[in-house]
Protein backbone atom coordinates (compact mmCIF):
# COMPACT_ATOMS: atom_id res chain seq x y z
CA UNK A 1 0.00 0.00 0.00
CA UNK A 2 2.30 3.10 -1.25
CA UNK A 3 0.73 6.31 -1.01
CA UNK A 4 -1.81 6.84 -4.72
CA UNK A 5 -0.69 10.19 -5.34
CA UNK A 6 2.35 12.23 -4.33
CA UNK A 7 0.29 15.84 -4.34
CA UNK A 8 -2.33 13.91 -1.23
CA UNK A 9 -0.91 15.13 2.07
CA UNK A 10 0.21 12.19 4.03
CA UNK A 11 1.00 11.95 7.55
CA UNK A 12 2.18 15.03 9.66
CA UNK A 13 5.68 15.32 11.27
CA UNK A 14 6.08 18.80 12.33
CA UNK A 15 9.11 20.33 14.09
CA UNK A 16 7.93 20.74 17.80
CA UNK A 17 7.63 24.42 19.29
CA UNK A 18 10.28 25.26 21.70
CA UNK A 19 10.55 26.16 24.78
CA UNK A 20 13.98 27.98 25.77
CA UNK A 21 12.60 29.32 29.11
CA UNK A 22 11.62 26.14 30.54
CA UNK A 23 15.75 25.48 30.12
CA UNK A 24 16.43 28.44 31.80
CA UNK A 25 13.85 28.29 34.72
CA UNK A 26 15.31 24.72 35.20
CA UNK A 27 18.72 25.64 35.37
CA UNK A 28 17.50 28.36 37.85
CA UNK A 29 15.61 25.85 40.09
CA UNK A 30 18.41 23.40 39.90
CA UNK A 31 20.67 26.22 41.32
CA UNK A 32 18.81 27.15 43.78
CA UNK A 33 18.12 23.24 45.08
CA UNK A 34 21.42 22.64 45.19
CA UNK A 35 22.12 25.54 47.37
CA UNK A 36 19.68 24.14 49.77
CA UNK A 37 21.09 20.11 49.79
CA UNK A 38 24.62 21.94 50.20
CA UNK A 39 23.25 23.85 52.95
CA UNK A 40 21.22 20.76 54.66
CA UNK A 41 24.58 18.84 54.52
CA UNK A 42 27.00 21.30 55.64
CA UNK A 43 25.03 23.50 58.16
CA UNK A 44 24.69 21.03 61.43
CA UNK A 45 22.48 23.27 63.03
CA UNK A 46 20.04 21.13 61.05
CA UNK A 47 20.68 18.06 62.26
CA UNK A 48 18.47 15.58 60.35
CA UNK A 49 18.94 12.37 62.47
CA UNK A 50 17.87 13.96 65.49
CA UNK A 51 14.69 15.36 63.75
CA UNK A 52 13.84 11.86 63.28
CA UNK A 53 14.71 10.73 66.49
CA UNK A 54 12.52 13.25 67.88
CA UNK A 55 10.07 11.50 65.27
CA UNK A 56 9.69 8.64 66.71
CA UNK A 57 9.70 9.92 70.43
CA UNK A 58 6.64 8.64 72.34
CA UNK A 59 5.50 12.30 73.52
CA UNK A 60 5.61 13.11 70.30
CA UNK A 61 3.65 10.40 68.56
CA UNK A 62 1.28 10.65 71.49
CA UNK A 63 0.48 14.27 70.24
CA UNK A 64 0.34 13.54 66.93
CA UNK A 65 -2.40 10.64 67.41
CA UNK A 66 -4.24 12.25 71.04
CA UNK A 67 -3.76 15.85 69.75
CA UNK A 68 -3.39 16.64 66.28
CA UNK A 69 -5.39 13.60 64.56
CA UNK A 70 -8.26 13.49 67.32
CA UNK A 71 -8.28 17.57 67.88
CA UNK A 72 -9.05 17.28 63.68
CA UNK A 73 -11.21 14.33 63.18
CA UNK A 74 -13.36 15.50 66.21
CA UNK A 75 -13.34 19.01 65.12
CA UNK A 76 -14.54 18.39 61.64
CA UNK A 77 -17.04 15.97 62.39
CA UNK A 78 -18.62 19.07 64.76
CA UNK A 79 -17.71 21.34 62.06
CA UNK A 80 -19.73 19.91 59.16
CA UNK A 81 -22.37 18.33 61.11
CA UNK A 82 -23.02 21.55 62.58
CA UNK A 83 -22.10 23.67 59.48
CA UNK A 84 -24.72 21.30 57.17
CA UNK A 85 -27.44 22.10 59.52
CA UNK A 86 -26.76 25.74 59.75
CA UNK A 87 -26.83 25.31 55.92
CA UNK A 88 -30.38 23.89 55.84
CA UNK A 89 -31.44 26.35 58.56
CA UNK A 90 -29.94 29.22 56.11
CA UNK A 91 -31.96 27.99 53.50
CA UNK A 92 -34.95 27.61 55.38
CA UNK A 93 -38.64 29.47 55.14
CA UNK A 94 -38.26 29.72 58.48
CA UNK A 95 -37.09 33.59 58.86
CA UNK A 96 -35.97 32.38 63.07
CA UNK A 97 -34.16 29.56 61.98
CA UNK A 98 -32.63 32.18 58.82
CA UNK A 99 -31.90 34.74 61.33
CA UNK A 100 -29.81 32.60 63.70
CA UNK A 101 -27.94 30.65 61.18
CA UNK A 102 -26.54 34.00 59.70
CA UNK A 103 -25.88 35.14 63.14
CA UNK A 104 -23.92 32.58 63.99
CA UNK A 105 -21.91 32.55 60.51
CA UNK A 106 -20.90 36.31 61.41
CA UNK A 107 -20.37 35.94 64.66
CA UNK A 108 -17.82 32.79 64.36
CA UNK A 109 -16.49 34.19 61.35
CA UNK A 110 -15.22 36.81 62.95
CA UNK A 111 -13.52 35.14 65.96
CA UNK A 112 -9.67 34.65 65.11
CA UNK A 113 -9.46 30.36 66.36
CA UNK A 114 -6.22 31.32 68.47
CA UNK A 115 -8.64 34.18 70.47
CA UNK A 116 -11.70 31.62 70.66
CA UNK A 117 -9.43 28.73 71.88
CA UNK A 118 -7.91 31.45 75.28
CA UNK A 119 -11.56 32.42 75.64
CA UNK A 120 -12.82 28.80 75.72
CA UNK A 121 -10.34 27.78 77.67
CA UNK A 122 -9.64 30.45 79.95
CA UNK A 123 -12.12 32.61 79.96
CA UNK A 124 -15.66 30.73 80.44
CA UNK A 125 -13.77 28.57 83.46
CA UNK A 126 -13.14 32.43 85.03
CA UNK A 127 -16.68 33.34 84.39
CA UNK A 128 -18.65 30.19 84.71
CA UNK A 129 -16.92 27.67 87.26
CA UNK A 130 -19.60 25.49 87.59
CA UNK A 131 -22.16 24.89 85.11
CA UNK A 132 -25.84 23.98 86.40
CA UNK A 133 -27.55 21.67 84.39
CA UNK A 134 -31.16 22.22 85.05
CA UNK A 135 -34.84 24.74 84.14
CA UNK A 136 -33.61 27.97 83.38
CA UNK A 137 -33.72 30.53 85.94
CA UNK A 138 -33.70 27.25 88.54
CA UNK A 139 -31.54 28.79 90.87
CA UNK A 140 -33.84 32.31 90.94
CA UNK A 141 -37.00 30.24 91.30
CA UNK A 142 -35.68 27.83 93.47
CA UNK A 143 -34.95 30.55 95.91
CA UNK A 144 -37.77 31.90 95.54
CA UNK A 145 -39.81 29.08 96.39
CA UNK A 146 -36.84 28.48 98.91
CA UNK A 147 -36.15 24.97 97.56
CA UNK A 148 -32.46 24.07 98.54
CA UNK A 149 -30.18 23.69 95.63
CA UNK A 150 -32.70 25.75 93.03
CA UNK A 151 -33.85 23.17 90.33
CA UNK A 152 -30.33 22.42 89.30
CA UNK A 153 -30.32 18.23 87.48
CA UNK A 154 -26.69 18.21 87.83
CA UNK A 155 -23.68 20.56 87.96
CA UNK A 156 -20.63 20.31 85.65
CA UNK A 157 -17.45 21.61 87.08
CA UNK A 158 -15.80 23.36 84.09
CA UNK A 159 -12.46 23.67 85.34
CA UNK A 160 -12.14 20.05 85.64
CA UNK A 161 -12.09 20.12 81.10
CA UNK A 162 -10.96 23.61 80.47
CA UNK A 163 -7.78 22.50 79.54
CA UNK A 164 -8.66 19.03 77.36
CA UNK A 165 -8.77 17.97 74.48
CA UNK A 166 -12.45 18.55 74.18
CA UNK A 167 -12.52 22.19 74.74
CA UNK A 168 -10.04 22.32 72.06
CA UNK A 169 -12.68 20.55 69.94
CA UNK A 170 -15.12 22.27 70.85
CA UNK A 171 -13.54 25.66 70.16
CA UNK A 172 -12.17 24.93 66.68
CA UNK A 173 -15.30 22.84 65.85
CA UNK A 174 -17.69 25.51 66.35
CA UNK A 175 -15.16 27.74 63.92
CA UNK A 176 -14.95 25.38 61.38
CA UNK A 177 -19.10 25.14 61.26
CA UNK A 178 -19.15 28.52 60.23
CA UNK A 179 -16.89 28.27 57.14
CA UNK A 180 -18.41 25.08 55.93
CA UNK A 181 -22.15 26.35 56.61
CA UNK A 182 -21.03 28.73 53.45
CA UNK A 183 -19.40 25.51 52.05
CA UNK A 184 -22.75 23.46 52.41
CA UNK A 185 -25.12 25.71 51.16
CA UNK A 186 -23.21 26.60 47.98
CA UNK A 187 -23.34 23.05 47.16
CA UNK A 188 -27.36 22.76 48.31
CA UNK A 189 -27.92 25.53 45.85
CA UNK A 190 -25.64 24.02 43.76
CA UNK A 191 -28.14 21.44 42.61
CA UNK A 192 -30.80 21.67 39.61
CA UNK A 193 -34.14 22.82 41.19
CA UNK A 194 -35.62 20.17 39.44
CA UNK A 195 -34.81 17.75 41.83
CA UNK A 196 -36.46 19.07 44.33
CA UNK A 197 -39.19 19.25 42.32
CA UNK A 198 -39.15 15.15 41.12
CA UNK A 199 -38.75 14.40 44.73
CA UNK A 200 -41.70 16.29 45.89
CA UNK A 201 -44.06 15.07 43.29
CA UNK A 202 -43.16 11.08 43.89
CA UNK A 203 -44.47 12.19 47.64
CA UNK A 204 -41.56 12.80 49.01
CA UNK A 205 -41.54 15.17 52.78
CA UNK A 206 -39.55 18.05 52.81
CA UNK A 207 -36.16 16.41 55.46
CA UNK A 208 -36.26 13.50 53.61
CA UNK A 209 -35.93 15.12 50.01
CA UNK A 210 -33.50 16.98 51.27
CA UNK A 211 -31.43 14.08 53.00
CA UNK A 212 -31.83 11.62 50.11
CA UNK A 213 -31.96 13.78 46.86
CA UNK A 214 -30.41 16.92 47.45
CA UNK A 215 -27.19 16.89 50.08
CA UNK A 216 -25.89 13.69 48.36
CA UNK A 217 -25.83 15.80 44.99
CA UNK A 218 -24.74 18.63 46.74
CA UNK A 219 -21.47 16.36 48.04
CA UNK A 220 -20.17 16.56 44.77
CA UNK A 221 -20.19 20.86 45.02
CA UNK A 222 -19.04 20.45 48.70
CA UNK A 223 -16.24 17.27 49.25
CA UNK A 224 -13.31 19.77 47.58
CA UNK A 225 -13.23 22.40 49.89
CA UNK A 226 -14.10 20.12 52.93
CA UNK A 227 -10.79 18.58 51.86
CA UNK A 228 -9.20 21.69 52.21
CA UNK A 229 -10.60 22.37 55.00
CA UNK A 230 -9.68 19.40 56.74
CA UNK A 231 -5.99 19.59 55.71
CA UNK A 232 -5.89 23.60 57.44
CA UNK A 233 -7.78 21.76 60.45
CA UNK A 234 -4.45 19.59 60.40
CA UNK A 235 -2.70 22.72 60.87
CA UNK A 236 -5.06 24.48 63.44
CA UNK A 237 -4.67 21.67 65.90
CA UNK A 238 -1.14 23.63 66.29
CA UNK A 239 -2.81 26.04 68.24
CA UNK A 240 -4.56 24.04 70.79
CA UNK A 241 -1.41 25.31 72.76
CA UNK A 242 -3.96 28.36 73.57
CA UNK A 243 -6.53 26.52 75.30
CA UNK A 244 -4.03 25.13 76.75
CA UNK A 245 -4.02 21.72 75.48
CA UNK A 246 0.13 20.40 75.09
CA UNK A 247 -0.65 16.96 74.52
CA UNK A 248 -0.40 17.85 70.72
CA UNK A 249 2.55 17.48 67.54
CA UNK A 250 4.00 20.91 67.07
CA UNK A 251 4.20 21.82 71.45
CA UNK A 252 5.98 18.33 71.97
CA UNK A 253 8.05 18.22 69.26
CA UNK A 254 8.91 22.02 69.88
CA UNK A 255 9.60 21.08 73.70
CA UNK A 256 12.02 18.43 72.98
CA UNK A 257 14.11 20.49 70.39
CA UNK A 258 14.04 23.36 73.32
CA UNK A 259 15.14 21.00 75.98
CA UNK A 260 18.13 19.83 74.37
CA UNK A 261 18.75 23.52 73.02
CA UNK A 262 18.22 21.73 69.26
CA UNK A 263 15.54 24.15 67.90
CA UNK A 264 15.68 23.17 64.35
CA UNK A 265 15.06 19.25 64.84
CA UNK A 266 12.01 20.09 66.79
CA UNK A 267 10.52 22.28 64.02
CA UNK A 268 11.48 20.10 61.35
CA UNK A 269 10.00 17.13 62.78
CA UNK A 270 6.83 18.71 63.22
CA UNK A 271 7.34 20.02 59.85
CA UNK A 272 7.31 16.21 58.62
CA UNK A 273 4.83 14.78 60.38
CA UNK A 274 2.22 17.48 59.25
CA UNK A 275 3.65 16.67 55.40
CA UNK A 276 2.79 13.18 56.18
CA UNK A 277 -0.65 13.41 57.55
CA UNK A 278 -1.78 15.94 54.83
CA UNK A 279 -0.41 14.01 51.94
CA UNK A 280 -2.46 10.75 53.11
CA UNK A 281 -5.49 13.53 53.09
CA UNK A 282 -4.93 14.55 49.72
CA UNK A 283 -5.33 11.02 48.66
CA UNK A 284 -8.37 10.26 50.83
CA UNK A 285 -9.69 13.09 49.21
CA UNK A 286 -9.56 12.26 45.71
CA UNK A 287 -11.15 9.17 46.41
CA UNK A 288 -14.12 10.46 48.07
CA UNK A 289 -14.54 13.28 45.25
CA UNK A 290 -14.61 10.03 42.96
CA UNK A 291 -17.29 8.64 44.96
CA UNK A 292 -19.78 11.22 45.40
CA UNK A 293 -19.01 12.21 41.36
CA UNK A 294 -20.81 9.13 40.87
CA UNK A 295 -23.61 9.26 38.11
CA UNK A 296 -21.37 12.33 36.54
CA UNK A 297 -19.22 11.55 33.26
CA UNK A 298 -16.73 8.91 34.84
CA UNK A 299 -18.33 6.09 35.29
CA UNK A 300 -16.89 3.83 38.41
CA UNK A 301 -15.40 0.45 37.51
CA UNK A 302 -17.84 -1.33 39.87
CA UNK A 303 -21.19 -0.22 37.84
CA UNK A 304 -18.93 -0.85 34.62
CA UNK A 305 -18.17 -4.52 35.75
CA UNK A 306 -22.12 -4.80 36.52
CA UNK A 307 -22.71 -3.44 33.28
CA UNK A 308 -20.92 -5.78 31.07
CA UNK A 309 -22.42 -8.60 33.45
CA UNK A 310 -25.83 -7.94 32.27
CA UNK A 311 -24.79 -7.08 29.06
CA UNK A 312 -23.38 -10.68 29.08
CA UNK A 313 -26.55 -12.27 30.40
CA UNK A 314 -28.40 -11.25 27.76
CA UNK B 1 -73.81 13.48 47.82
CA UNK B 2 -75.46 17.19 47.75
CA UNK B 3 -71.71 18.30 48.37
CA UNK B 4 -69.40 18.45 45.20
CA UNK B 5 -66.37 17.85 47.27
CA UNK B 6 -67.31 14.91 49.63
CA UNK B 7 -66.98 11.66 46.97
CA UNK B 8 -64.49 9.98 47.70
CA UNK B 9 -64.20 6.48 45.85
CA UNK B 10 -67.08 7.37 43.56
CA UNK B 11 -66.63 6.04 39.66
CA UNK B 12 -68.94 8.25 38.48
CA UNK B 13 -67.16 11.71 39.79
CA UNK B 14 -64.59 13.36 37.92
CA UNK B 15 -60.99 12.35 39.25
CA UNK B 16 -59.66 16.05 39.24
CA UNK B 17 -62.30 18.80 39.29
CA UNK B 18 -60.60 22.69 39.49
CA UNK B 19 -63.05 25.28 39.54
CA UNK B 20 -61.98 29.13 38.73
CA UNK B 21 -57.95 28.20 39.56
CA UNK B 22 -56.35 31.64 39.40
CA UNK B 23 -52.29 32.12 39.46
CA UNK B 24 -50.21 34.94 39.34
CA UNK B 25 -46.63 35.43 39.09
CA UNK B 26 -45.10 38.81 40.79
CA UNK B 27 -48.67 40.30 39.49
CA UNK B 28 -48.75 38.40 36.24
CA UNK B 29 -51.89 36.67 35.88
CA UNK B 30 -50.88 33.19 34.43
CA UNK B 31 -54.28 31.61 35.06
CA UNK B 32 -57.53 33.45 35.15
CA UNK B 33 -59.91 31.15 36.42
CA UNK B 34 -60.05 27.68 34.77
CA UNK B 35 -62.53 25.57 35.31
CA UNK B 36 -62.08 21.60 34.44
CA UNK B 37 -62.97 18.35 35.40
CA UNK B 38 -60.88 14.77 33.81
CA UNK B 39 -63.13 12.00 34.28
CA UNK B 40 -61.39 8.24 35.87
CA UNK B 41 -59.60 6.64 32.84
CA UNK B 42 -59.93 9.85 30.96
CA UNK B 43 -56.59 11.39 28.54
CA UNK B 44 -57.19 14.61 28.51
CA UNK B 45 -54.03 16.77 26.30
CA UNK B 46 -53.78 20.59 27.19
CA UNK B 47 -53.06 22.35 23.91
CA UNK B 48 -51.93 26.04 23.83
CA UNK B 49 -49.03 28.75 22.98
CA UNK B 50 -46.10 28.54 25.12
CA UNK B 51 -46.79 31.49 28.12
CA UNK B 52 -50.85 30.12 28.08
CA UNK B 53 -50.70 28.73 31.17
CA UNK B 54 -51.04 24.52 30.66
CA UNK B 55 -47.85 23.93 32.07
CA UNK B 56 -48.81 26.31 35.39
CA UNK B 57 -52.12 25.04 35.75
CA UNK B 58 -50.62 20.66 35.79
CA UNK B 59 -47.90 21.84 38.18
CA UNK B 60 -50.86 23.40 40.27
CA UNK B 61 -52.38 20.22 40.03
CA UNK B 62 -49.66 18.52 42.53
CA UNK B 63 -48.86 21.84 44.29
CA UNK B 64 -45.42 22.82 42.85
CA UNK B 65 -47.21 26.03 42.08
CA UNK B 66 -49.73 27.26 45.16
CA UNK B 67 -52.76 28.90 43.49
CA UNK B 68 -54.10 31.97 44.53
CA UNK B 69 -58.14 31.32 44.01
CA UNK B 70 -60.14 28.94 43.54
CA UNK B 71 -60.22 25.20 44.21
CA UNK B 72 -58.67 22.01 43.20
CA UNK B 73 -60.29 18.32 44.25
CA UNK B 74 -58.29 15.58 43.45
CA UNK B 75 -59.93 12.00 44.10
CA UNK B 76 -62.55 14.22 46.77
CA UNK B 77 -58.96 15.44 48.10
CA UNK B 78 -58.94 19.01 48.20
CA UNK B 79 -55.40 20.12 47.14
CA UNK B 80 -53.58 22.27 49.93
CA UNK B 81 -56.14 23.01 52.35
CA UNK B 82 -58.06 21.55 54.70
CA UNK B 83 -61.66 22.46 55.04
CA UNK B 84 -62.76 23.27 58.09
CA UNK B 85 -66.17 24.22 58.72
CA UNK B 86 -65.97 26.68 55.70
CA UNK B 87 -62.41 28.48 56.84
CA UNK B 88 -59.38 27.00 55.03
CA UNK B 89 -56.48 25.70 57.15
CA UNK B 90 -53.17 25.44 55.33
CA UNK B 91 -52.22 21.80 54.72
CA UNK B 92 -48.58 20.73 56.56
CA UNK B 93 -45.47 20.11 54.19
CA UNK B 94 -46.30 16.36 55.26
CA UNK B 95 -49.74 16.44 54.33
CA UNK B 96 -49.49 18.05 51.29
CA UNK B 97 -46.15 15.12 50.37
CA UNK B 98 -49.13 12.46 50.91
CA UNK B 99 -51.47 14.10 48.86
CA UNK B 100 -49.22 14.26 45.85
CA UNK B 101 -47.99 10.58 46.63
CA UNK B 102 -51.21 9.49 44.63
CA UNK B 103 -50.28 11.98 41.30
CA UNK B 104 -47.21 11.07 39.40
CA UNK B 105 -45.65 13.56 37.48
CA UNK B 106 -43.19 13.28 34.40
CA UNK B 107 -41.38 16.47 33.47
CA UNK B 108 -39.71 18.05 30.57
CA UNK B 109 -36.21 17.55 31.54
CA UNK B 110 -37.03 14.01 33.36
CA UNK B 111 -34.97 15.24 36.58
CA UNK B 112 -33.87 11.60 37.35
CA UNK B 113 -31.92 11.33 40.07
CA UNK B 114 -28.57 11.74 38.81
CA UNK B 115 -26.38 10.12 41.81
CA UNK B 116 -28.74 6.42 41.50
CA UNK B 117 -28.78 4.27 39.23
CA UNK B 118 -32.24 3.04 37.54
CA UNK B 119 -33.28 0.56 39.15
CA UNK B 120 -32.42 3.31 42.77
CA UNK B 121 -34.60 5.69 41.27
CA UNK B 122 -37.34 3.14 41.07
CA UNK B 123 -37.53 2.03 44.07
CA UNK B 124 -36.61 5.53 45.86
CA UNK B 125 -40.18 6.56 46.53
CA UNK B 126 -41.75 3.23 47.21
CA UNK B 127 -39.22 2.13 49.73
CA UNK B 128 -38.52 5.80 51.54
CA UNK B 129 -41.96 7.00 51.36
CA UNK B 130 -44.86 3.93 50.79
CA UNK B 131 -42.24 2.00 53.29
CA UNK B 132 -43.03 -1.03 50.62
CA UNK B 133 -39.89 -3.26 51.56
CA UNK B 134 -36.52 -3.31 48.89
CA UNK B 135 -37.40 -6.59 47.52
CA UNK B 136 -40.85 -6.03 46.92
CA UNK B 137 -40.02 -2.77 45.15
CA UNK B 138 -37.34 -4.27 43.46
CA UNK B 139 -39.15 -6.73 42.15
CA UNK B 140 -41.92 -3.91 41.02
CA UNK B 141 -39.38 -1.68 39.80
CA UNK B 142 -37.94 -5.46 36.87
CA UNK B 143 -42.17 -5.29 35.81
CA UNK B 144 -42.16 -1.54 35.57
CA UNK B 145 -38.61 -1.36 33.25
CA UNK B 146 -40.16 -3.94 31.08
CA UNK B 147 -43.18 -2.22 30.64
CA UNK B 148 -41.47 0.59 29.28
CA UNK B 149 -38.69 -0.85 27.22
CA UNK B 150 -35.78 -0.95 29.53
CA UNK B 151 -34.86 -4.19 31.26
CA UNK B 152 -31.77 -4.47 30.32
CA UNK B 153 -30.87 -0.78 31.89
CA UNK B 154 -31.20 -1.41 35.39
CA UNK B 155 -28.03 -0.70 36.92
CA UNK B 156 -27.13 2.24 34.21
CA UNK B 157 -27.24 6.29 35.67
CA UNK B 158 -29.26 8.76 33.92
CA UNK B 159 -26.11 10.02 32.29
CA UNK B 160 -25.49 6.59 30.44
CA UNK B 161 -29.03 6.66 29.23
CA UNK B 162 -30.31 8.91 26.21
CA UNK B 163 -33.41 11.45 26.41
CA UNK B 164 -35.89 8.91 25.46
CA UNK B 165 -34.70 6.26 27.53
CA UNK B 166 -34.04 8.86 30.77
CA UNK B 167 -37.89 9.81 30.39
CA UNK B 168 -38.99 6.38 29.83
CA UNK B 169 -37.33 5.56 33.67
CA UNK B 170 -38.63 8.70 34.52
CA UNK B 171 -42.22 7.54 33.74
CA UNK B 172 -41.21 3.93 34.94
CA UNK B 173 -40.27 5.98 38.40
CA UNK B 174 -43.70 7.81 38.94
CA UNK B 175 -45.68 4.50 38.40
CA UNK B 176 -43.55 3.01 41.06
CA UNK B 177 -45.69 4.69 43.49
CA UNK B 178 -49.05 3.43 41.71
CA UNK B 179 -50.48 7.03 40.71
CA UNK B 180 -54.31 7.57 40.20
CA UNK B 181 -53.36 10.35 37.91
CA UNK B 182 -50.08 11.00 35.72
CA UNK B 183 -49.34 14.41 34.55
CA UNK B 184 -46.82 15.02 31.41
CA UNK B 185 -45.59 18.00 31.33
CA UNK B 186 -44.42 18.41 27.75
CA UNK B 187 -42.64 14.68 28.31
CA UNK B 188 -41.07 15.07 24.44
CA UNK B 189 -39.95 18.34 24.10
CA UNK B 190 -36.24 18.10 25.55
CA UNK B 191 -35.84 14.86 23.18
CA UNK B 192 -34.30 14.84 19.55
CA UNK B 193 -36.84 13.92 17.31
CA UNK B 194 -36.23 10.25 16.26
CA UNK B 195 -36.59 9.98 20.42
CA UNK B 196 -39.77 10.89 20.80
CA UNK B 197 -41.88 7.89 19.26
CA UNK B 198 -40.51 5.34 21.80
CA UNK B 199 -41.82 7.73 24.91
CA UNK B 200 -45.32 8.49 23.05
CA UNK B 201 -45.62 4.69 22.69
CA UNK B 202 -45.40 3.86 26.16
CA UNK B 203 -47.76 6.58 27.31
CA UNK B 204 -50.42 5.52 24.36
CA UNK B 205 -49.77 1.94 26.58
CA UNK B 206 -50.46 3.77 29.62
CA UNK B 207 -53.65 5.30 28.13
CA UNK B 208 -54.82 2.11 26.54
CA UNK B 209 -54.14 0.16 30.21
CA UNK B 210 -57.01 3.12 31.40
CA UNK B 211 -54.89 5.46 33.05
CA UNK B 212 -56.40 8.92 33.66
CA UNK B 213 -53.65 11.38 32.13
CA UNK B 214 -53.61 15.11 31.79
CA UNK B 215 -50.71 15.84 29.13
CA UNK B 216 -49.02 18.93 27.93
CA UNK B 217 -47.33 18.04 24.75
CA UNK B 218 -47.46 19.86 21.09
CA UNK B 219 -47.24 16.30 19.71
CA UNK B 220 -50.91 16.92 17.76
CA UNK B 221 -50.54 13.02 16.18
CA UNK B 222 -50.60 11.62 19.85
CA UNK B 223 -52.93 14.40 21.24
CA UNK B 224 -55.47 13.21 17.65
CA UNK B 225 -55.18 9.86 18.10
CA UNK B 226 -54.73 9.13 21.93
CA UNK B 227 -56.50 11.81 24.01
CA UNK B 228 -60.35 11.27 25.22
CA UNK B 229 -60.45 15.36 25.21
CA UNK B 230 -58.63 18.11 23.92
CA UNK B 231 -58.19 20.84 26.08
CA UNK B 232 -56.85 24.22 24.19
CA UNK B 233 -55.42 27.13 26.73
CA UNK B 234 -54.45 30.97 25.63
CA UNK B 235 -53.93 33.72 27.54
CA UNK B 236 -54.91 31.81 30.87
CA UNK B 237 -58.73 30.77 29.67
CA UNK B 238 -59.84 27.74 28.30
CA UNK B 239 -60.83 28.90 24.68
CA UNK B 240 -62.44 25.27 23.55
CA UNK B 241 -62.28 21.92 24.53
CA UNK B 242 -63.86 18.55 23.20
CA UNK B 243 -62.79 15.55 21.26
CA UNK B 244 -59.59 16.32 19.08
CA UNK B 245 -61.47 15.42 15.92
CA UNK B 246 -63.59 18.86 17.05
CA UNK B 247 -60.96 21.06 18.43
CA UNK B 248 -58.43 19.60 15.96
CA UNK B 249 -60.13 19.02 13.07
CA UNK B 250 -62.61 21.73 13.15
CA UNK B 251 -62.12 24.38 15.37
CA UNK B 252 -64.36 26.94 16.35
CA UNK B 253 -61.95 29.90 17.51
CA UNK B 254 -59.84 31.89 15.82
CA UNK B 255 -57.31 31.66 18.33
CA UNK B 256 -57.19 28.05 18.25
CA UNK B 257 -57.10 28.13 14.48
CA UNK B 258 -54.40 29.91 14.27
CA UNK B 259 -52.54 27.86 17.24
CA UNK B 260 -53.16 24.67 14.58
CA UNK B 261 -52.54 26.04 11.66
CA UNK B 262 -49.23 26.87 12.92
CA UNK B 263 -48.52 23.50 14.40
CA UNK B 264 -49.22 21.89 11.22
CA UNK B 265 -46.58 24.25 9.41
CA UNK B 266 -43.99 22.81 12.08
CA UNK B 267 -45.39 19.41 11.71
CA UNK B 268 -44.41 19.35 7.86
CA UNK B 269 -41.04 21.27 8.69
CA UNK B 270 -40.34 17.87 10.50
CA UNK B 271 -41.89 15.55 8.06
CA UNK B 272 -39.72 16.87 5.65
CA UNK B 273 -36.79 16.33 7.43
CA UNK B 274 -38.04 12.45 8.82
CA UNK B 275 -40.35 9.84 9.17
CA UNK B 276 -43.61 11.03 10.82
CA UNK B 277 -43.81 9.10 14.27
CA UNK B 278 -45.68 5.71 14.62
Amino acid sequence: MTSTTQDRPGRIEARPVRHPWRWVAMAVIAVLAAMMVSSFLTNDKWNFPFAFEIMQQSPVIEGLWKGTIFGTVGAMILGIGLGVVLAVMRLSTNPVLRGVAFVYTWFFRAIPRYVLLVLLGTGIGFLYPVFDIGVPFGQQIGNALGIEGGLTFFALDYNSISSTIWVGILGLGLSEAAYMAEIARAGIMSVDKGQTEAAQALGMPPGKTMRRVVLPQAMRVIVPPTGNETIAMVKDTSLLAAVPVIVELFYQSYQFGQRSFQIMPGIVAATIWYLIVCSILMVGQSRLERYYGRGFGAVPKKTQHKLTKIGADH
Amino acid sequence: MADSTDRTGSDAAPLVHAVNVTKAFHGNEVLKGIDMDVARGEVVVLLGPSGSGKTTFLRCINQLETIDGGRIWVDGDLMGYEDRGGVLHHLTDKQIAGQRREIGMCFQRFNLFPHKTVLENIIEAPTQVKGVSKAEAKARAVELLEQVGLSDKPAAYPSQLSGGQQQRVAIARALAMDPKLMLFDEPTSALDPELVGEVLKVMRDLAEGGMTMIVVTHEMGFAREVADRVVFMDAGVVVEQGPPSEVIGNPQHARTRAFLSRMRQEEAAHAAAQDPIA
